[in-house]
């Protein structure tokens, strides 16, 4: 059962989340189309459909805190404080980019936001995240470090290396496993023995809790929960945020290993409509009010595609920069 | 100048280095409590305590991971691999991370750390901890190699790895921990990385080596000095960045090579060394450019087969003799 959304946050805070949801829904879908031009080229994985797990996280964290995803990643950037411009130009190669055009759409970074990158061997940002901790935690910073990664990261040595370590040196991690159900195309009851995958966590006595991922405010109550006790009692925590992808794993994946069945239903549970039900039916906002905020997003992304469109590319010096200090 | 071992060159170093700068720590398998596989960090947990040295569980593709995310994150970490062969385990994250980070995000992170890894044959300990990979590494760009032969610059060398701000592999040879030489005292003695170090000078041929191979180069070259060759012995010092000049220098002057790598020779450093003599000194070389390599061969465990599988002295003298009577 749906819990009131009034009195939990102020409405303004609730609205944010809806816009940000929005924001990234219209960025994706803007790249989609960029890509089909030809503008957006090599691996492109959007989000859609996982808004309000990038949104609720983020919102449950404090800024300090540091951020690391994956390779589908513009989300979590865009919502930590990246540039939507600087991250469009990325995507199209630009020099404007926020990797310069280097890392492209897998290699987000914004280290002004605590954005500590998004990696794309499937597992590689374990290590790196668990070190990144113990570095703040050595430092003496105040920072949890929250890993992002999809359930098909979870059979990676990586993620069992790490969550052992992370426990071992009591670090204070929170890792957050986007369950969309597939890894690419092999479902998760396919490649994980115990398909319920919160519970892989007990052998490495690290606690860890299911939390619906189409719900912002389930994912924001369970990340703010979660962050308090890891920066309490400095020991790692693992949270499922159980969610789907509306499209295929990147733009190169048909998805046709899905039944339209199972995607009708997902696309009942869309995050952002669902959101903005609750929004109206409590007196939050207006449909004008939406209305108004999604434009505001539209043309947001607009902007990106143009500063993106009219950014130089890389002149050829650059290929040789930022091998070494 | 104090004489000590290579072995107590690397410990004085990490000492030094750490009573200089609190960002540095150390980790890896055993190196804390047990102080070392090889008995490198001896001292340090009891002086440095266990927020700065810790021991890992035996997991090295996390160990390199957690240095490269402790390093963006603010510190300096020296890690440790207590072998080389188990970097094949950890190339995920010295590959795809380590070297890779900082260009991939456009340069707005480094990686200063320090990967230290002891390795190569000559102790009878199998095919799976006999190897040699300096080949594998030099093929990638976005981290430096360094492969001291000396103690003294075991020490020279591994302060200025962790000094640099670009991530460091550090070869150690495990038979030359024990070898013992005049090492300076002073605390600021840096060697830097992307020169090499003429060992001996010489006229009639240039021998180059690294590691464990410079030594046999310079014993090959007092067995022929005997026989009235003059060899000239180059140590690279760093196999990354190459001294590409300091080698050609050498060989403009003798006008003969030979290259010295315990490797396999199969797509191996010492191919790619002669490469580089051949485009810059082909009109000097009055002979082709002679490799002494590693057999390609998965390391034999008795001792009567194995060193016929890696560069001996004897090798080396004769691939000189061989290369005096040879020509175009």
């Amino acid at each position: 059962m749906e819990e009131s959304l009034k009195g939990v946050l102020p409405d303004e805070e609730l609205l944010r989340f809806y816009e940000e949801m929005a924001l990234c829904r219209e960025f994706e879908e803007s790249c989609a189309e960029q890509y089909a031009k030809g503008e957006i080229t090599g691996f492109l994985h959007l989000y859609s459909g996982q808004e309000a797990v990038a949104v609720g996280c983020t919102a449950g964290l404090e800024p300090r805190d540091y951020i690391l995803s994956a390779y589908r990643d513009h989300a979590q950037a865009i919502v930590r404080g990246a540039d939507p411009k600087r991250v469009m130009a990325e995507l199209f190669g630009r020099s404007t980019g926020i990797c310069k055009g280097k890392g492209g759409s897998m290699h987000l970074f914004a280290p002004e936001c605590n954005f500590m990158g998004g990696y794309a061997i499937v597992g590689g940002q374990f290590p790196i995240a668990v070190g990144l901790s113990y570095a703040a935690s050595l430092r003496g910073e105040d920072r949890v470090t929250a890993c992002f990664f999809g359930d098909g990261a979870m059979n990676q040595g990586t993620f069992h290396e790490s969550l052992n370590w992370a426990r071992l040196w009591e670090l204070p991690l929170l890792f957050i496993c986007e369950n969309n159900f597939y890894g690419i195309g092999t479902e998760v009851h396919r490649a994980s023995a115990e398909a319920i995958l919160h519970r892989r966590t007990c052998g490495y006595d690290i606690p860890s809790e299911k939390v619906d991922g189409m719900d912002v405010m389930a994912v924001y109550q369970a990340t703010k929960r979660a962050a308090a006790w890891v920066r309490e009692r400095q020991r790692p925590y693992f949270i499922e945020a159980v969610t789907y992808r509306f499209r295929g794993h990147s733009m190169a994946d048909p998805a046709k290993y899905r039944s339209s069945s199972e995607h009708e239903v997902w696309k009942s549970r869309d995050p952002i409509p669902n959101f903005a039900r609750r929004l109206v039916a409590e007196g939050i906002a207006g449909e004008p009010l939406l209305e108004e905020i999604r434009s505001r997003c539209a043309v947001q992304v607009q902007d990106a595609v143009r500063f993106a469109t009219e950014s130089p590319w890389p002149g050829d010096e650059e290929i040789w920069e930022d091998i070494y200090v | 100048m104090s004489e000590m071992t290579y072995r107590d060159a690397i410990n004085l170093a990490l000492k030094e280095e750490m009573r200089r700068d609190q960002s540095i720590v150390v980790f890896g398998e055993d190196v804390a409590l047990y102080e070392g596989a090889f008995k490198v960090t001896r001292g340090l947990l009891s002086e440095f305590g266990e927020a700065r040295v810790r021991d890992c569980p035996i997991s090295e593709n996390t160990i390199v991971g957690v240095a490269v995310g402790a390093a963006m994150g603010g510190l300096r970490p020296v890690a440790e691999l207590m072998t080389v062969n188990f970097a094949l385990l950890a190339m995920d994250q010295i590959v795809n991370h380590m070297a890779k980070v900082r260009y991939m995000f456009g340069g707005q992170t480094s990686v200063p750390m320090v990967l230290r890894m002891p390795g190569g044959g000559g102790s009878q300990l199998g095919a799976q901890h006999s190897q040699s990979l300096e080949s594998y590494f030099m093929h990638c760009p976005g981290m430096h190699i360094a492969y001291p032969a000396t103690p003294a610059d075991a020490k020279g060398l591994l302060k200025s790895a962790i000094r640099d701000n670009n991530p460091v592999i550090f070869l150690e040879h495990e038979l030359l921990y024990n070898s013992r030489g005049e090492v300076p005292d002073d605390p600021e003695y840096l060697v830097p990385f992307g020169r090499v170090a003429v060992l001996r000078e010489g006229s009639a041929v240039t021998l180059v080596g690294y590691g464990r191979m410079s030594i046999l180069c310079l014993q090959a070259a007092a067995l022929l000095e005997k026989e009235g060759v003059s060899c000239e012995v180059i140590d690279l010092r760093t196999l990354s960045p190459l001294d590409t000049e300091g080698i050609v220098a050498s060989v403009q002057k003798t006008g003969r090579a030979v290259v010295v790598e315990e490797c396999w020779q199969s797509a191996g450093l010492g191919g790619d060394l002669a490469a580089r003599i051949y485009e810059r000194c082909f009109d000097r070389l009055l002979a082709p450019v002679r490799r002494v390599s590693g057999l390609n061969v998965p390391m034999p465990y008795s001792r009567k087969i194995e060193k016929l599988c890696i560069p001996q002295t004897e090798g080396i003298v004769q691939g000189v003799r061989e290369l005096l009577t040879s020509s175009y």
